[in-house]
């Protein structure tokens, strides 16, 4: 006779700020004693957040969390794990050369007068290997496991300490069908044992697999928790993506589509199977959605020479263009607006000049000489084109905010006139202001005829800039619309496509 | 605006320039004879061929890496250049001409092998100079049979003692050297490229540029230095000798570190490499003048590496603070 379930974890009110970003606002959910609690929303809706504050490496601005009855706020991960609250992270985080015994117990190694007891080491994590169901010898050399091996390694080692919760990010991103079956009925008999688990995952069928309830999270605000016996897949995915926007996005007509100015033809990303094909038109903005890891940046970069390819060609205006390295890409006039801006776009320790003739060095030199004149001209004809809020044109980018800096990367491929332009997230951590006047710039690059094709997370975003979008869903194409069927529900469903098609493959 | 581009850097070298004149004064103080023209002149020979070989090694240490070969190398050109030097066949002038042009083609060979060796299998340029600091001692002494070389030329030999008012002649050489690296560093594409490489290499690849070559090409230019070090030294011990050279390489690292160029790359001029290389040099001097011992030196010249680095580095952390308000 189960009255009431009881609370492992209660969440009031928790709220994480970062610098420009609400990463949580208001969160509040209660975690079952012993269910397995799946957390959906897109990239970015605050799953990882929450995840990160549970096991103590962010700590919440506002709110509380009362963690069996006890009020819990960890400072740092020490606390959570002595707690009993683990984490087994999408990237696996086990020391490749030392044994699995030795990983498992790494913490807290077994010792007699200081040195290692091998003995008891190899006799415990025996059990621990026993309990998630993997039959080998303690001593094999992490390195010697496939991934789904690794991963169970992960969850031993996550259980060893008495875990009451257990934690999984996106557990079965990279495993197959037959092992995804393997890990669910380990979760299933954790289950039983009394362990509670929070389980976030992309792959929507899941949820009915093996989760009880389900946290819909959008945009760091919690949409909603539903039994997964009574919510479908059309349901959830109307969750995560929410409302229409309002237009704050300046979608115009195409002024003039000219004929194909750069195409891609079966092109295979390294580590890759699946050819990728696409074309773009002159003045047009392809946008590419799909999630975090579906191959977005992976085929860019590629195309881009940044990252080596297995095969495909790549044209512009017709005529192919041999790229093996990003000189190459440049050279012919594409050039890519990297994801990760301060690590791959620009030089934060140099000046916006610098930074602003880094791609066309030759145009403000003679003979190996440096114009600085020139440089110093052109640098504040584009400060002064894109209103790059900086005291001169000598100041350091580590000095400039996220937008300005953004812009001066622009500023740099403007400079160098390309004629395809590819931007990766080109948004991503800048406020809203500065994301309307680089979506106007976008269009007046389109107008000019030139070729743009824009990565992005922001949903909303992407629908609202381009004129035709393509998803990419595992690794492949799983459709393209034009702006007249553009639908948020249809390409998220695209997004998840191949991901639901896995499990669906499994189940028949 | 094009006056604080230029005054930014001079005031970094402005205080290492303010440390080597407190220190000059202290040594005039304390011995008498530290301001004499004559050992003024003997410290500006003294810190020449360091200095040269340090404008070489700041190219290398710019990018983020280092060369530990430069005196093994400096022994084997000199191998090289007394070879050709003293080849009877040869009459004086050609045989100048041809033993520098040596000197400068090995150190140079050495220098690509460095440079190509570490970009092609992608070898931290530590590990490749420190087996070339043993192929070029190595080769040095197989080709000169472990024999010292001398009996130059006369017209050679008198080149080395040659002075203007008291400023020797391999001293002009290593100003020359010092303001051609300035040059290169601040005026020139390839200049811009070294830093854009040191602070961001990978930036300046997506950015479409192959930092491959500017890197090899840093240590060619560095294995020139090297070539020409080996003849100013040539000039001035009248030898040479595969034994010549020995830990060249940390008394030059010493004077780029001391001259405010970070280890890891990116920041750092030519001016301060030669103001690091003028206070070991003064260092060295003033501290036997003033009866320090051999050992004693070497503890000291340790320890101020070591604070120079430590002033350096707060520095940097305050003016970037300062700067972001």
């Amino acid at each position: 006779m189960k009255i009431k379930p009881q609370k492992i974890f209660e969440i009031k009110g928790l709220t994480k700020h970062f610098p420009g970003v609400t990463a949580l606002s208001n969160i509040d959910l209660d975690i079952n004693q012993g269910e397995i609690h799946v957390l959906v929303g897109e990239n970015g809706a605050g799953k990882s957040s929450l995840i990160k504050i549970l096991c103590g490496i962010y700590q919440s601005d506002e709110g509380e969390i009362r963690y069996r009855g006890e009020e819990y706020a960890p400072k740092q991960t020490q606390d959570a794990i002595k707690a009993g609250i683990r984490v087994v992270y999408q990237e696996l985080n086990l020391l490749t050369y030392l044994s699995i015994a030795e990983n498992i117990f790494f913490e807290r190694l077994p010792s007699k007068m200081g040195l290692v007891d091998f003995k008891k080491l190899r006799n415990e994590s025996k059990k621990m290997l026993d309990e998630v169901g993997l039959k080998i010898s303690p001593k094999t050399p992490v390195y010697q496991l496939g991934i789904a091996q690794m991963q169970l390694v992960e969850i031993a080692k996550a259980l060893s300490g008495e875990s009451k919760v257990l934690i999984l990010d996106e557990p079965t991103a990279t495993l197959t069908s037959k092992e995804i079956d393997r890990l669910f009925e380990i979760i299933k008999q954790l289950k039983k044992n009394g362990v509670t688990i929070i389980y976030i995952s992309h792959r929507l069928q899941e949820i009915f697999d093996i989760g009880d309830r389900v946290t819909v999270l959008r945009n760091g605000l919690k949409v909603d928790t539903r039994l997964t016996s009574e919510v479908t897949i059309p349901e959830i995915v109307k969750m995560m993506v929410g409302r229409e926007m309002e237009s704050e996005y300046p979608y115009r007509e195409v002024v003039k589509v000219g004929s194909e100015i750069f195409r891609v033809e079966d092109l295979v990303c390294q580590g890759d199977e699946n050819p990728i094909s696409f074309s773009v038109n002159a003045g047009e903005i392809l946008g590419i959605a799909g999630l975090v890891g579906s191959g977005r940046t992976e085929t860019m970069r590629a195309i881009f020479g940044a990252d080596p390819k297995v095969s495909g060609k790549v044209f512009v205006d017709g005529d192919e263009l041999v790229i093996k390295s990003p000189k190459d890409a440049v050279n012919g006039g594409i050039c890519l607006l990297t994801e990760d801006r301060k690590e791959q776009g620009l030089i934060l320790d140099m000046s916006c000049a610098v930074n602003t003739s880094l791609a066309n060095l030759h145009d403000v030199s003679r003979s190996g000489l440096m114009n600085f004149s020139k440089e110093d001209e052109v640098t504040a004809r584009y400060i002064d084109e894109l209103s790059i809020m900086t005291p001169s044109v000598n100041k350091w980018l580590r000095f400039l905010s996220g937008g300005n800096q953004q812009k001066i990367v622009l500023a740099k491929w403007l400079y160098r006139n390309c004629r395809v332009l590819i931007f990766d997230e080109p948004t991503r951590g800048i406020d809203v202001g500065v994301k309307y006047e680089i979506y106007m710039l976008l269009w007046k690059l389109a107008e000019f005829g030139k070729g743009i094709i824009i990565i992005s997370s922001d949903l909303p975003e992407i629908m609202g800039i381009s004129h035709r979008i393509v998803v990419f869903s595992n690794g492949k194409i799983s459709g393209e619309r034009m702006h007249t069927e553009f639908d948020q529900e249809k390409i998220l469903s695209l997004a998840y496509q191949e991901y639901i098609n896995d499990g669906n493959g499994k189940k028949s | 605006m094009y006056v604080k581009k230029l005054i930014s850097p001079m005031l970094r070298e402005a205080g290492i320039g303010l440390a080597l004149l407190l220190l000059c004064i202290v040594f005039a103080i304390a011995a008498p004879r530290f301001a004499s023209p004559i050992n003024i002149t003997n410290i500006l020979t003294q810190i020449s061929i360091n200095t040269v070989l340090a404008v070489g090694m700041t190219f290398t240490i710019l990018l983020g890496g280092i060369d530990l070969s430069v005196g093994s190398v400096l022994a084997l050109c000199t191998i090289i250049a007394g070879q050709i030097i003293t080849k009877e066949s040869l009459s004086v002038g050609p045989a100048i001409f041809l033993a520098v042009l040596g000197s400068l083609a090995v150190g140079m060979a050495c220098g690509f092998f460095n440079g190509y060796v570490s970009e092609r299998w992608k070898i931290h340029p530590f590990i490749v100079t420190l087996g070339m600091l043993n192929i070029a001692r190595g080769a040095a002494l197989q080709i000169s049979q472990s024999r010292t070389i001398f009996k130059f030329p006369e017209t050679f030999n008198a080149l080395g003692s040659v002075n203007y008012v008291g400023i020797p002649f391999i001293f002009i050489i290593a100003i020359t050297v010092v303001l051609l690296g300035r040059f290169i560093l601040n005026r020139t594409v390839y200049g811009r490229m070294i830093y854009a490489i040191g602070n961001n290499e990978e930036a300046v690849r997506l950015s479409g540029h192959n930092p491959s070559i500017y890197k090899v090409l840093a240590y060619v230019l560095c294995g020139a230095m090297v070539g020409l070090a080996a003849i100013m030294y040539m000039l001035r011990l009248n030898i040479a000798s595969p034994i010549l050279g020995v830990g060249f390489e940390l008394r030059a690292i010493a004077a780029v570190v001391i001259g405010g160029t970070s280890m890891s790359g990116g920041k750092g001029s030519m001016v301060g490499t030669f103001l690091g290389a003028c206070i070991i040099g003064v260092l060295d001097n003033g501290l036997l003048l003033i009866g320090m011992g051999d050992f004693a030196r070497q503890i000291v010249t340790g320890l101020i590496i070591i604070i120079a680095v430590i002033i350096d580095t707060y520095r940097a952390k305050i003016s970037i603070r300062t700067e972001a308000y």
